[in-house]
């Protein structure tokens, strides 16, 4: 394999975080104190979640990752310790499949 | 070494994320070095790509003979959502240039996401860089242990592990929902995001989900002219 393959995905996925970085100065120079850019991180979050959980491609797919992420949903809700809820979905998933 | 994280909740789940992408990262290892490229090739790819997702997409579509010009795309778009990350970690990613420049390199999911979770400003910059430290460490060794060792080390999804992701995500965003602008963004970007899904290529569902949080900021930036029209008042966390 050649290394303009490797040397292209480094260079499109190092450009893309600076380019965040550099508009996110920009914009902030010219709105600073109106907007809070931060809340941006919410909607993508979330949707994160929700496409790492139900989705395989663009397919819907509701396997073990749904019932861990109730199981993690409860924790997160019983505000249980971070490790707990990362353990406690792996093993729903875990568990589920093995038995299935 | 126990006693001192039971102390730390800060350190004690950067530890946890970094356990967690470990043994994906020997996944990638083994898919990238099964895709044709060397051991040397992937652990670059780990060390200056450093973006989970993408690179996990890279080496798939390469090695199921799609070529670069078919691969690269799908990764862009994966890793676009560094650039939105980025965009909102610019109070973070203070300092020189050269200190900036280098934290970029770490602006990922669970950088931050964790940040994100943190209520002070010193908390956000020391989530950031004890989760890119773990991450980045984790990610590399993970990565050349896959390497070099091949397969015969399980699929991750027998552990259950593609299920932490979301989970953790769950617990990470869960502090940042307080009040009805960040509910109604979190909403807003769910809806965008499935509703993509099946008609979008991925990477596109979450990147277009940040369009959720644009009815709340043009209200916030309303709201805060209207209070304050010569002078607003800073930003609250």
């Amino acid at each position: 394999m050649s290394w303009w393959t490797v040397l292209a995905l480094c260079a499109s996925a190092y450009a893309l975080k600076v380019i965040g970085l550099v508009v996110g100065e920009r914009l902030d120079r010219e709105t600073s104190e109106r907007w809070s850019l931060e809340i941006v991180v919410v909607p993508v979050l979330a949707a994160l979640i929700v496409v790492q959980a139900f989705s395989t491609g663009q397919r819907f797919v509701f396997d073990a990752r749904t019932p861990a992420l109730l199981v993690a949903a409860v924790l997160v809700w019983r505000r249980a310790p971070f490790v707990v809820i990362a353990l406690a979905a792996a093993a729903t998933a875990a568990l589920l499949r093995l038995v299935a | 070494m126990p006693s001192i994280m039971a102390d730390d909740p800060i350190l004690r789940n950067a530890v946890s994320i970094g356990v967690a992408t470990a043994v994906y990262a020997v996944s990638f290892g083994v898919l990238s070095v099964g895709a044709g490229f060397s051991v040397a090739q992937t652990c670059v790819m780990s060390l200056v790509c450093f973006t989970g997702a993408s690179q996990l997409t890279f080496v798939s579509v390469i090695g199921a003979g799609g070529g670069v010009a078919g691969a690269l795309p799908p990764a862009a778009l994966l890793a676009g959502r560094n650039a939105l990350y980025a965009l909102s970690l610019k109070g973070v990613l203070s300092g020189t240039v050269r200190t900036r420049a280098l934290r970029a390199q770490f602006v990922v999911d669970e950088t931050t996401a964790m940040a994100h979770a943190q209520s002070t400003v010193a908390a956000t910059r020391r989530a950031f860089d004890l989760t890119a430290l773990c991450l980045f460490t984790a990610w590399n060794i993970g990565t050349l242990v896959g390497a070099v060792a091949g397969r015969g080390l399980g699929n991750p999804r027998d552990y259950g592990l593609d299920a932490v992701f979301p989970a953790v995500f769950l617990a990470l965003l869960a502090p940042q929902l307080r009040g009805p602008d960040a509910m109604r963004a979190a909403i807003a970007g769910v809806l965008i995001a499935l509703a993509l899904v099946p008609i979008a290529p991925a990477g596109v569902p979450i990147i277009a989900s940040a369009v959720g949080a644009v009815p709340v900021l043009v209200a916030a930036g309303r709201r805060r002219s209207r209070i304050a029209p010569a002078q607003a008042p800073e930003a609250g966390r």
